[in-house]
């Protein structure tokens, strides 16, 4: 094992699958001679060359175009985009093109292609730095998203992503990127699809992805102490969503609480929060509650900025919430 | 070129004519659905260029994409036409399964990438075919058609820039029909001449009679081969006509007839035809039984293989949206602890 910030984890899957493969190339804003933004691609551009290591210029649509006419002809590109805000622009290429690209040729043309974009808010960087758009992904038909909350799937669902043959959209997010854990030395491949219970409990199901599995983590200790034992399920993947653990884990619990960093209108929390009830609503004990953003552009204010966004502690308040005891 | 080149060329275009004129028809009988946008007039350049590319599919020939009005540069490229009708028709048999339709043409197996409904959307696409034949040193370049309206997109500046600074063998090929949908170059672009726009991105630049299927081929092959040898992009503009409205929802009220009339004593396929004739090469005669020839294929392979093909199975609706056999070892799923 070693220890390895969500960055390092990052690098060393691009690392093990470009030596893999020589049609894994890197594109992207900054990524090469300057390393990244952050540091995802540090060294790779001595190591592989200008050629498989490509700085791009800001032209987020069509770099990402450029990627997916070369996903088209067999090559694997890794794509990053600074900031999943930036991937507005790339809408057209990634939605009109590389989700739809399979099916409107009747399966005969593939997009392996993968996107990798940090989706959150960081440190008061305000209203156009801060988007969290991960449900306007999940929408969209043909691509596969997934949402690494560590470095252990940070890496290992790269190298999967990599290697499937769907347009993988892979959502990081920037206050997560020094986050570390200890990582297996062997190389390794995680799933794609399938939510992970990463706390086991038996009173109440806490359901996060990304950032907000740490909030639901931090919620279950409070909890623990008040007796309570939360069960924190990290959906890992938004597309397609693993109903099946979702339902197995409230069946257990009769209660839930979905956590998402994003604005709740047509969101996560929604969709989640339906499909229990579509799968599984006679096993609820109370009301399902959602924690979310507030829904405004994000302020640069640091104090607005906090009441913005949710907390670990808005997580535990919705616990209460719905276990009753507020 | 020899003398049988020419006479096969010009029963390509014959034959292209009367593949759109009958598109025409069995869309006016609904046997066609969606958007339909007809090549009339314009038969020349993708007729030219592509005879001037290495066409036919495998690992050499050139990749070729375009925009939506793609029936004829698919079948140039080596798509059989009757799949192409089956496509239109929304036949399994289709090119694309009968998933696409009319904007929506593929065939890899004739490297021909697809048309493309988002207006300069194949700008980008085409760059990445290209890096993808230079990265594998395979000697393919990429050639992309799309007309003087999606120069206006952000992609188009984008993609030059990319193309030029990363020395992508690409063949931007401009089909200046002078209308954007329904509105004219002139009141919708700066300047007229496309080939001009190019030069801040460093990229060299022809414009071309498009109604002369000879000047095409001429100035096709330099470019073509400046693209392969120099692996480099080249921006090549034909100024040509569509005969037809933009669509088939198009009245086409905003050109005048006159105007219209102007261009048709330009066909391309007239302009061939009489120098072809005045050779010697051809015949009235011969291009009578030419057409012939080619109203019975068209009625009796290709019309009759799109009706009598089945429809795509209700059973497989959500085929094709993702890779229908991953690999569970990158999919999972994930193997829970309860």
């Amino acid at each position: 094992m070693a220890v390895l910030a969500y960055w390092e984890a990052i690098r060393r899957a691009h690392d093990e699958e470009m030596a893999n493969d020589p049609l894994v190339i890197a594109m992207g804003e900054d990524i090469g001679v300057a390393g990244g933004t952050y540091k995802a691609t540090s060294g790779l551009y001595d190591k592989y060359g200008a050629e498989r290591v490509i700085d791009t210029p800001i032209s987020e649509n069509s770099y990402t175009g450029i990627g997916i006419g070369a996903s088209m002809v067999g090559m694997r590109p890794i794509i990053e985009i600074m900031s999943i805000n930036f991937a507005l622009l790339a809408l057209d290429t990634i939605v009109n093109a590389a989700a739809k690209i399979r099916y409107m040729s009747g399966g005969r043309v593939h997009c392996p292609l993968v996107i990798r974009t940090p989706g959150g808010t960081a440190h008061q960087l305000a209203a156009q730095h801060s988007a969290r758009l991960a449900r306007m992904f999940m929408s969209t038909s043909g691509l596969r998203v997934v949402t690494p909350r560590g470095p252990i799937d940070a890496y290992g669902m790269l190298k999967s992503a990599v290697r499937c043959n769907d347009p993988v959209v892979i959502i990081e997010h920037e206050r997560m990127y020094n986050l570390k854990e200890d990582v297996p030395e062997g190389e390794f491949f995680r799933p794609l699809e399938g939510a992970e219970i990463v706390r086991k409990g038996e009173d109440i199901t806490l359901i996060g992805y990304n950032f907000s599995v740490h909030l639901c983590l931090e919620a279950a200790q409070r909890l623990e102490k008040d007796g309570v034992s939360a069960e924190v399920l990290d959906l890992r993947a938004l597309k397609p969503i693993d109903r099946e653990t979702i339902r197995r884990s409230i069946e257990k619990t009769h209660r839930v609480v979905v956590a998402e960093e994003d604005e709740a209108p047509v969101g996560v929390g929604a969709e989640i929060i339906t499909g229990i009830i579509e799968d599984c609503f006679f096993a609820l004990d109370s009301q399902p509650v959602r924690i979310h953003a507030a829904d405004v552009p994000v302020p640069y204010n640091a104090h607005l900025e906090k009441a913005a966004i949710p907390s670990a502690d808005d997580v535990y308040q919705g616990a209460l919430k719905v276990l009753g005891k507020i | 070129m020899t003398d049988a080149d020419k006479k096969r060329l010009l029963r390509e275009m014959l034959f292209y004519r009367r593949f759109e004129d009958r598109c025409f028809e069995a869309y006016m009988e609904r046997k066609i659905g969606g958007f339909l946008h007809l090549y009339s007039g314009q038969e020349a350049v993708a007729t030219g260029v592509l005879e001037m590319a290495k066409t036919g599919g495998g690992d050499k020939a050139d990749y070729v994409i375009t925009g939506y009005r793609d029936h004829i540069h698919a079948i140039k490229s080596g798509t059989p036409p009757r799949e192409v009708m089956a496509e239109l028709y929304g036949k399994e048999t289709g090119s694309s399964r009968g998933r696409g339709g009319s904007m929506h043409i593929f065939d890899p197996t004739a490297n021909f990438m697809g048309g493309y409904a988002l207006v300069g959307q194949p700008f980008p696409l085409a760059a990445g075919l290209a890096l993808g034949a230079k990265h594998k040193k395979s000697g393919q370049i990429a050639i992309c058609f799309l007309g003087d309206g999606a120069n206006n997109q952000g992609t188009f500046h984008e993609t030059m820039n990319m193309a030029s600074v990363w020395n992508l063998p690409v063949l931007f090929v401009c089909e200046n029909n002078m209308y954007a949908i329904g509105t004219h170059i002139d009141r919708s672009t700066a300047v007229r001449d496309q080939y001009k726009r190019v030069c801040g991105y460093n990229i060299k630049a022809s414009q071309h009679d498009g109604m002369d299927i000879e000047v095409v081929m001429k100035a096709a092959k330099d470019a073509v081969d400046y693209v392969r040898n120099e692996q480099k992009p080249y921006f090549i503009e034909f100024i040509t006509y569509r005969f037809r409205g933009h669509s088939m929802s198009d009245a086409k009220g905003y050109r005048t007839k006159e105007e219209e009339a102007e261009w048709e004593k330009r066909d391309p396929i007239n302009i061939f035809k009489a120098r072809l004739i005045k050779a010697g090469i051809v015949t009235e005669a011969d291009i009578k039984k030419m057409q012939d020839e080619i109203q019975h294929e068209i009625e009796t392979d290709i019309i009759k293989f799109a009706e009598q093909s089945p429809e795509p199975s209700v059973a497989e609706l959500t085929k094709y949206v993702l890779d229908d056999n991953p690999n569970p070892r990158w999919i999972g799923p994930l193997q829970n602890k309860y």
